[in-house]
């Protein structure tokens, strides 16, 4: 009997590992930082949607510079693997979170991944690499840090719009609208010599405490944060 | 390093939480808890250290309780030890001064056994608006005897007071200035990370602190270990 259960509870643990019943949560940990719309993926081992310490490509590029998961949609479907676009239907706020929502891995995807550029930031975003999800059934949290995708100088510089076309300096947008204007630029736009051109852990934001001019556009008191940025709570059923 | 010990904990809690605890016997628990201040400049108010089972005491992005706020703010932990014990806390250690940068402090405490029981610890960065060192809900009944964890512990901020670092907000030697005010002046009203102090050194003309006030994750060391 002992023996026979303990088979049963065996056969269900090499299930899990094949696929899973995951449901996924994120809260915006930050006083003032927007996330534009996430893409959390699950996708077999070896495959990323970026990597620390190596060169963004264009799909982590126009994700960090302006919000744009397209790009990361084309590299999860290329690698096999499953995304969960948008779950939270726009920005997460500051203190923010969505509903829980459920993802059903298939075979062999058995990593996840998520990103999302953070606003305002020149090419922030919020990040997790090829994190191995788990097979023993539980609720599990993981804290999530603050990358920058060292392809855009970190001017901290307004630039409405335009600015989230990669390559194009500048912040795309403030959603809660504390940004100032006519800073000087913290460093200059180009060229992008202040920083690696490797995704690396996002040194924070500066800002400065006049809204009409300094360096920054960004305020010092508002939009600064620590890591961790994040968290993320995945249930395996 | 100091060390205190106390079976059958904080007065506080023991009252009205420890019923049916015998004292002693086989069936008892005992955790040693040690905690470190890892921060520059930021005296730590005295520590708050419950074993719970009523759940997260604070949860990120939603309004902190009143009595969570009294430790933010003031670094007051008596209404939030009595709120965990109302709620089926099982037993506690609590701290009786300040935790100074760079030391640490130990207590132990024993109740009886019990499922499902977490662990949270609190205490305020006391050269803050209202920020506070902290882990809420951590289990604990899983750890065999002898076993230890360690977890570094993040800063939280309240969201129940905007990071003036005026003169005349800040409790702590910094300031000398204001505990807890029952007014919510900050946006978001949610418990979020801290995002670090800004300071005169770095800019902001109107902040009593200083560079030695500043602070990056983690800002405390926590150690648990099941002595039996």
């Amino acid at each position: 009997m002992a023996r026979k259960f303990m088979a049963a509870a065996v056969l269900l643990a090499v299930g899990a590992a094949q696929a899973a019943d995951l449901e996924i949560s994120v809260t915006n940990l930050t006083g003032n930082t927007y996330f534009t719309p996430l893409i959390i993926a699950a996708h077999p081992a070896g495959s990323h949607l970026f990597q620390p310490g190596v060169a963004a490509g264009t799909a982590v590029q126009a994700m960090a510079e302006g919000g744009d998961i397209s790009g990361l949609e084309g590299v999860v479907a290329g690698a096999g693997g499953q995304a969960l676009s948008n779950p939270a239907g726009g920005l997460l706020a500051p203190a923010g979170s969505f509903a829980v929502v459920p993802l059903s891995t298939t075979a062999g995807n058995t990593r996840l991944s998520l990103a999302a550029m953070l606003l305002p930031t020149n090419d922030g975003f919020v990040g997790l690499d090829s994190w191995t999800i788990p097979t023993t059934p539980g609720t599990y949290t993981v804290y999530l840090n603050a990358y920058d995708a060292g392809t855009e100088a970190n001017t901290e510089l307004m630039n409405p719009g335009a600015g989230g076309t990669p390559g194009v300096a500048g912040i795309p947008a403030d959603p809660g609208g504390k940004a100032g204007t006519g800073g000087s630029g913290v460093v200059p736009a180009s060229p992008n010599d202040h920083e690696p051109n490797v995704v690396h852990i996002h040194p924070g934001i500066l800002g400065d405490t006049n809204p009409a001019g300094g360096a920054s556009d960004l305020d010092s008191t508002r939009h600064r944060w620590l890591n961790p940025v994040a968290k993320l709570v995945v249930t395996v059923k | 390093m100091k060390t205190r010990t106390r079976n059958g904990a904080l007065a506080l809690l023991a009252a009205a939480t420890l019923a049916g605890c015998g004292g002693g016997g086989k069936s008892q628990l005992e955790y040693r808890v040690t905690v470190t201040n890892l921060t520059a400049g930021q005296p730590m108010s005295p520590l708050l250290v419950a074993a719970t089972t009523g759940g997260a005491v604070w949860q990120e992005g939603q309004p902190a309780s009143v009595a969570l706020e009294k430790l933010a703010e003031g670094g007051d932990m008596s209404d939030l030890a009595r709120e965990i014990a109302a709620n089926g806390g099982v037993g506690g250690a609590a701290g009786a001064a300040p935790i100074g940068p760079g030391a640490s402090e130990t207590h132990t405490f024993s109740f009886r056994r019990a499922r499902g029981v977490t662990l949270t610890v609190a205490s305020m960065l006391v050269n803050t608006n209202d920020g506070f060192a902290g882990i809420t809900a951590l289990p604990i009944s899983d750890l065999a005897v002898g076993e230890s964890m360690s977890r570094a512990v993040v800063a939280w901020d309240a969201g129940t007071e905007a990071n003036s670092e005026a003169a005349g907000t800040i409790p702590g030697p910094a300031d000398g200035g204001e505990g807890f005010n029952a007014a919510r002046s900050d946006a978001p009203d949610a418990v979020r990370i801290h995002a670090g102090v800004v300071s005169h050194d770095d800019g902001l003309a109107s902040s009593v602190l200083g560079v030695q006030q500043r602070f990056d994750n983690p800002v405390m060391r926590l150690v648990v270990e099941r002595l039996r």
